[in-house]
């Protein structure tokens, strides 16, 4: 039915009533889902997976399209003190385009109040905002042959979609698993990898608890998986961990067989020229190279830089621009005006810049 | 000369200028630092509250007009409520997200970068000609394009001309269209007039003002009176009632901002050099408070407070109450007037002067506290002209640097 009714003729023909809001802004108070302005969703459930790990049934609400491929991110925001603020989780339910729900699998972290919050203080009926899926650590199709998963902590959520996405198929490859975890309680998803496992032949797990195994050495590889160079390789979890597996790869000179999960937003627009970029409080300079987002500039220059979903919707990032040009790496559009707000997040300089902060 | 030199602030130390800026700064460090979860509430619940009125006030023109026996009271209630709606939609909730005052929510749906107004003028136009060009130059004459709105002689300090004996019939007319007086505000008609307006500027910004109109006319005076087939009339005469109380109501309130006796006017020497706390005194001397209980404030998005929310352009509205009791307590330590009268007096004060500065000021004696200066042209200046915006005033865009050069 979706097909046969032009939703968007009848929502611009709607907006002549409500201009100049649109017709959603009135709808979502009869249900908070029946809005496009923003991509929201109500959490259905919260289902503990350890101590400290959660997984969010989310039934995301108007013009979410359900097309996700294993192993993206979406953002999620939620509301912590009357202020949104945004994270990125992958998506651990497998893509099916009649679904209703997606589940994100969460690890409170330590001293990370939103982690801790999405966690713990999401009670079912909470509405959050979403952002569309993200990311291209996906499961190819067809999958390969022979593929190697490399997991660490939480960086286990990707792969389960894509672990979950074989399984409902029922063609799993020749898939080798190496997930390491603290300790046996606080490896997220055991049981259900465990299952997977008894039921396809092809599926090899490793599980290595750290605090009692230590850490996965890399060396070890051709012991744990003696034809590691001969397999697609999938990396997520702890920056060191990927670092070091980065490192590894390259020397064996198979960087095109490794696919890491990388947090970072695609920006289609053109880049901007460049320039240096003062932050004129921390008194640092940073020399910036018109692909790089002034947000990245500032991390890397040590400025403390308010950050929030890291792909130009929640403003978090927004600081004032006091002289200079920048560039919206989305767009194109370009902002010069002195003491103009500028979302750092998505923007690159056109030439040198003074930033407020 | 400087705003310390006026008559007011000659008792003031620049020290003491300073410690009282010192003062405002910790004010408003301490609502930053309290902004959470109730004031998220207040606002989502006062959009909740103006959009179901818009809904009933629709409804009940739509479905109650159709009976003879209840077409009177339907169009009573639909065009009251509807008043209501765009009351509150512009006043407390518009002019206030501009502002940027919510913007710490980080909610891209109640954010100043994209908020539209249930009212003729494109947001970008306002947030330039409000947030810049009216609050960091509050009531300083040539620079401050309120005082009078280019249709008023509102300070005896602009120079007479005939054309103001008019003043009492263009004050009527602004009052009742006062929404497309707005609209036409940010174009400074002033300054088209004497060719002084950059043409590519000046189409740009009508084609907003045309598209933005347009559909507001539509709605209004078009598609709903046609939605309610025979009885279009009733619900046109609504429509019209509706848009008429908002504009004479949100006339009133604006005028009780800088219009009544006690709110001063000031030169550009004045602002020459201006610090951060001689621009507060600035807005203190500039801008005037009426009294009134928590509906009457937020029925006119908390202006009655027009010296705290000058002070403070950016701080969410439902504080301005409780800091306005911090700042009239400066006021009395530092022996600084603090206007503030009823609402009808305040008006009263603002129809008087408009009145009597409809003809020379020879004719009239000046109900104003301040010192007469020399007359002045009343040229208007250009952005180009005047300093750059200072930060606290709310965001604004002029649209994307290619957009202006493009159009």
């Amino acid at each position: 039915m979706a097909n046969t009714i032009p939703w968007e003729r009848v929502r611009r023909a709607g907006s002549k009533l409500t201009t100049p809001l649109l017709p959603d802004d009135y709808l979502r108070l009869v249900n908070p889902l029946w809005t496009t302005r923003e991509l929201r969703g109500r959490i259905e459930k919260v289902v503990p997976e350890t101590e400290d790990a959660a997984t969010l049934v989310i039934r995301p609400g108007w013009g979410w399209r359900h097309d996700h491929r294993a192993g993206q991110y979406v953002g999620i925001g939620v509301q912590v003190d009357g202020k949104f603020v945004w994270r990125s989780y992958s998506v651990s339910s497998p893509p099916k385009r009649s679904g209703r729900h997606i589940a994100i699998t969460v690890r409170a972290m330590p001293e990370g109040f939103v982690s801790d919050h999405l966690v713990n203080g999401l009670s079912p009926g909470t509405i959050v905002r979403l952002a569309s899926p993200e990311g291209d650590f996906v499961l190819p199709e067809p999958p390969p042959a022979k593929m190697l998963f490399l997991v660490g902590g939480s960086g286990v959520t990707p792969v389960m979609a894509m672990l979950r996405t074989l399984d409902r198929r029922g063609t799993v490859p020749d898939v080798v698993l190496h997930y390491s975890s603290p300790t046996e309680d606080r490896m997220i998803f055991r049981e259900e990898i465990e299952r997977l496992e008894q039921a396809h032949e092809s599926l090899t797990v490793h599980k290595q608890f750290t605090e009692t195994d230590g850490m996965l050495e890399l060396s070890d590889l051709d012991r744990l998986c003696p034809d590691w160079r001969e397999r697609e390789t999938y990396a997520c979890g702890p920056a060191p961990m990927l670092d070091a597996i980065t490192e590894h790869f390259e020397q064996a000179g198979l960087e095109e067989r490794l696919h890491l999960e990388r947090f970072s937003l695609e920006l289609g627009g053109d880049g901007g020229e460049g320039g240096t970029i003062t932050f004129q409080n921390s008194g640092k300079q940073v020399e910036l190279d018109g692909a790089t987002t002034i947000l990245e500039a500032g991390e890397e220059a040590g400025v403390g830089m308010p950050y929030g979903c890291r792909m130009g919707i929640c403003h978090t990032c927004t600081v004032t621009l006091v002289k200079g040009k920048v560039r919206d790496l989305r767009n194109g559009d370009e902002f010069d005006q002195a003491n103009e707000q500028v979302q750092t997040c998505v923007t690159t300089a056109v030439g040198d810049c003074t930033l407020d902060i | 000369m400087a705003i310390s030199d006026v008559q007011e602030y000659m008792h003031l130390t620049d020290e003491e200028i300073e410690q009282l800026g010192r003062e405002l700064d910790a004010i408003r460090k301490e609502v930053e630092d309290s902004r959470g979860p109730e004031d998220a509430a207040y606002i989502n619940r006062l959009i909740r509250i103006q959009r179901y009125l818009a809904v009933a006030g629709r409804l009940s023109l739509l479905l109650g007009t159709h009976s003879k026996r209840t077409r009177v009271p339907a169009a009573v209630t639909g065009a009251t409520l509807l008043g209501l709606h765009k009351i509150l939609e512009n006043m407390e909730i518009g002019h206030n997200v501009m502002h940027g005052q919510w913007d710490w929510m980080n909610d891209p749906e109640i954010h100043s970068s994209n908020w539209e107004w249930d009212t003729a003028q494109p947001a970008e136009q306002w947030k330039h000609s409000h947030n810049y060009v009216h609050h960091q130059f509050t009531n300083v004459l040539g620079y401050d394009n309120d005082i009078g709105y280019g249709i008023l002689r509102m300070a005896r300090e602009q120079r007479w001309s005939p054309v103001n004996l008019g003043q009492p019939v263009y004050n009527a007319a602004l009052a009742t269209l006062f929404q497309w007086g707005v609209a036409l505000h940010d174009l400074d008609i002033e300054r088209i007039r004497k060719g002084e307006k950059d043409p590519k500027e000046m189409k740009r910004q009508l084609k907003q003002i045309f598209r933005k109109g347009r559909n507001q006319i539509l709605k209004d005076y078009v598609v709903y009176p046609a939605l309610a087939g025979p009885q279009w009339r009733t619900t046109m005469a609504a429509n019209v009632a509706a848009n008429l109380t908002r504009n004479l109501w949100s006339y009133v309130i604006i005028f009780c901002g800088h219009f009544p006796d006690g709110a001063m006017h000031f030169t550009e020497e004045e602002i020459e050099d201006e610090t951060r706390a001689e621009w507060y005194l600035r807005q203190i001397l500039g801008a005037a408070n009426f009294e009134g209980g928590p509906l009457l404030h937020i029925m006119s998005g908390n202006l009655g407070y027009q010296i705290e929310h000058h002070l403070f352009p950016d701080l969410p509205s439902n504080r301005y109450g409780e800091i306005s009791v911090k700042v009239k307590a400066l006021c009395e330590k530092y022996d600084i007037p603090y206007t503030i009268g009823p609402l009808h007096r305040q008006y009263g004060q603002a129809l008087r002067t408009i009145v009597k500065l409809s003809v020379p000021n020879s004719w009239t004696s000046s109900d104003q506290p301040e010192p007469p200066t020399p007359p002045r042209s009343r040229r208007r200046r250009s952005d180009s002209e005047r300093p750059d915006r200072i930060r606290q005033l709310g965001a604004w865009s002029r649209g994307t640097s290619q957009e202006r050069k493009a159009s």
